[in-house]
């Protein structure tokens, strides 16, 4: 199994790593396929090893079990210095008594490359991340934003075939994050380089990456598309991690699923008969109180919060006359976001259609 | 309606008046002052006075101005000129700076290994390096006269490898006196280290790694500079009282081994030569400055320190 490589052409592939520090597993048994050239990110909360398995592909850190090829390489045993790896660090690490010129030169200058190949390639990699005014500064006398881009380019000057990211953004500003996270984008398109992020911030995640791997506990959850992990989330974790939710407890009794809401048809039926459903507020339409028909519930609104583009309800739905005596399912209140602009009132009863297609069947085990 | 200007201002979170600061100040510094005056220059001061003064025939001091003991400092006498005291500075300019060496070279891996420690045994490698500290110079130079003497293993072993005859001490020589001035000085490098190594942003060396320093490299690229502050005050303070040193070879080194301290020591109590043991103080006090101004210059250091 550890030997078996299911795509080996271009990219990075960890299997099956593992590593504890002491007595406590960080990582237990990872496996990660990241293609060459695309924008990867580790997303999770704090504590849930995606630091530490950055490191391991770094070469910051040995796994106890486990291997990472690169482009089918077996790259495990490579301390960080021989690898075409670069990082990033959340410190930014910059040397503090080097200039930025120095400081981008020092990979550079390490392998011993000649004097004008030095000058040309930082001068070209400063003028990318608009540096060129700034060569002289010291780490001290730099920005936070301006040091993060002096750490990019310190990494890129290398050229490396990945670049890893640690919680780039942590030190910078709300304003200026949304500012980076395009540069980032644009720069990673540019330089066709395979860039993998590390963050805990589900919605910076998913604008920027092509693929995402939602990690818990030193395990991946789930790997896939930011919109297909937004949408189809397999478990509850990775439900409301990346984002608000509602999360029901179910029953299935053939083709139809009963919840404490009432029963409900879904497109692709869980194949559990126990287990819980996920539907995203948005995905819930809210319709005049006489609408009637499948999947729809009434319900009273409690809490209506504006925020400009979008008006989010909670709501307390009707409770059911027929509940299951051996599967008492209390009906929860509901999280709905719409988008309309006509005026809903606290108290106000209103129907909510769930759609088929968003209700979310999830795999683990019943809550 | 204007209001006259206030004359207060705030001061690190004080309110107050200038004049009171500064009087403030004044009271703080002053003590400090006084005691460098006294204790200090004044006394540097005498030591010129007395390196022109003449000696009397009974070993006192006779105030006339002569600048025989300059002329005899720099290699005149009866006898005519020799290059002696050259060779005696040059050879406590040496055994300073072949000291301060080893004690770098010994000093990084020993902090290294305590800032390494978990906390709690961290503290027993620190004490263990302060030990030295509580016990006299003499006495603890002697308990090397003991551990190095005749037919003990130490000895026994060197004579194995055929370095010494049978049946001989390690002392004096060369390498006992090295052994007593390391032992000695190792702490006062170990110790401003430790504090500069404590604080060492491990960071850095993995990015230095990452970048594909050599291990050579992250030394030099990475910890050096950052472990600079500690490492120049251990420099000079183990250089300097190391330049003076007259115990540790007095006593390991025999009579072959004379240093300026030595020489120094010597005029102010066999030889009841004061002013010409003046003139020799002077010539340490100078050579030490002329050092430490080179060592600051070629270091890059000229802000620390």
């Amino acid at each position: 199994m550890t030997s078996q490589i299911d795509f080996v052409d271009r990219g990075l592939l960890v299997r099956e790593v593992s590593k504890n520090f002491g007595p406590t597993a960080v990582l237990n048994v990872v496996n990660l396929d990241v293609r060459q050239g695309e924008f990867f990110t580790l997303l999770g909360p704090s504590g849930c090893g995606k630091t530490t398995l950055l490191r391991i592909i770094a070469g910051l850190e040995l796994p106890d079990t486990g291997k990472v090829f690169l482009d089918g390489q077996d790259i495990t045993p490579l301390p960080a210095s021989k690898r075409q790896i670069n990082t990033v660090f959340q410190s930014y690490a910059l040397f503090p008594h080097l200039n930025t010129y120095e400081n981008v030169a020092f990979g550079l200058k390490a392998r011993r490359f000649s004097h004008q190949d030095v000058a040309e390639r930082v001068g070209r990699y400063l003028e990318m991340l608009s540096l060129g005014d700034l060569e002289k500064r010291y780490p001290h006398q730099l920005s936070g934003g301006q040091k993060q881009r002096v750490a990019l380019a310190r990494a890129l000057v290398n050229e490396p075939q990945i670049l890893l990211l640690d919680e780039p953004m942590s030190a910078l500003d709300a304003h200026l994050r949304a500012r980076v996270q395009a540069d980032l984008r644009r720069l990673q398109r540019e330089l066709g380089t395979t860039f993998i992020m590390v963050t805990h911030d589900q919605e910076e995640a998913m604008m920027i990456s092509d693929h995402l791997a939602v990690m818990n506990d030193g395990q991946v959850l789930q790997i896939g598309p930011p919109r297909d992990v937004y949408t189809k989330p397999t478990n509850q974790f990775v439900a409301e991690f990346l984002g608000a939710t509602n999360i029901l407890s179910a029953v299935r009794h053939g083709d139809r699923v009963m919840t404490g809401l009432g029963d409900f048809m879904m497109q692709h039926p869980p194949d559990w008969v126990k287990g819980s459903l996920t539907i995203r507020p948005e995905h819930i339409e809210v319709e005049r109180p006489d609408a009637f028909g499948a999947n729809r519930v009434k319900a009273q609104v409690c809490e209506t919060l504006y925020s400009g583009a979008a008006l989010d309800l909670l709501l307390e739905p009707e409770p059911l006359p027929n509940l299951d005596p051996d599967f008492p399912i209390k009906p929860g209140q509901v999280k709905v976001r719409t988008y309309t602009h006509d005026h809903i009132d606290r108290g106000e009863y209103v129907n909510l259609y769930f759609p088929p297609s968003h209700l979310v069947a999830l795999n683990d085990k019943p809550i | 309606m204007a209001s006259k200007k206030s004359d207060r201002i705030s001061w690190r979170g004080d309110v107050t008046k200038p004049l009171r600061l500064r009087l403030r100040g004044l009271g703080l510094t002053l003590p400090p002052l006084v005691w460098l005056t006294l204790l200090m220059t004044i006394p540097c001061l005498t030591l010129v006075a007395l390196a022109m003064a003449t000696r009397g025939q009974y070993g006192d001091v006779i105030w006339q101005f002569t600048g025989n003991n300059f002329r005899r400092l720099i290699g005149y006498s009866f006898f005519g000129w020799s290059a002696d005291n050259f060779y005696v500075l040059f050879r406590s300019l040496w055994m300073a700076a072949i000291t301060t060496i080893i004690c770098v070279a010994l000093a990084y891996p020993l902090t290294f290994h305590v800032v390494t420690r978990p906390p709690r045994t961290r503290v027993f490698w620190l004490i263990l390096i302060i030990i030295p500290f509580w016990t006299n110079v003499v006495v603890r130079t002697y308990a090397w006269l003991l551990v190095l003497g005749p037919n003990l293993p130490p000895a026994r072993l060197a004579a194995f490898f055929g370095l010494i005859p049978e049946g001989a001490a390690l002392y004096p020589g060369q390498f006992a006196v090295y052994l007593g001035m390391v032992s000695t000085f190792l702490p006062f490098m170990a110790l401003p280290l430790y504090a500069s190594v404590e604080r060492l942003n491990w960071d850095l060396l993995e990015a230095a790694r990452d970048l594909y320093a050599s291990r050579f490299q992250v030394f030099t690229k990475a910890i050096l500079p950052q472990t600079k502050p500690g490492l120049a005050v251990g420099i000079i303070v183990t250089f300097v009282p190391a330049m003076a040193m007259f115990v540790v070879t007095d006593i390991l080194g025999g009579a072959k081994f004379m240093l300026i301290g030595n020489l120094i020591q010597q005029q102010f109590t066999q030889a009841r030569n004061w002013p010409y043991g003046a003139a020799l103080s002077l010539a340490l006090m100078v050579m030490t400055l002329i050092s430490m101004a080179i060592f600051r210059r070629r270091s890059g250091l000229r802000n620390l320190s």
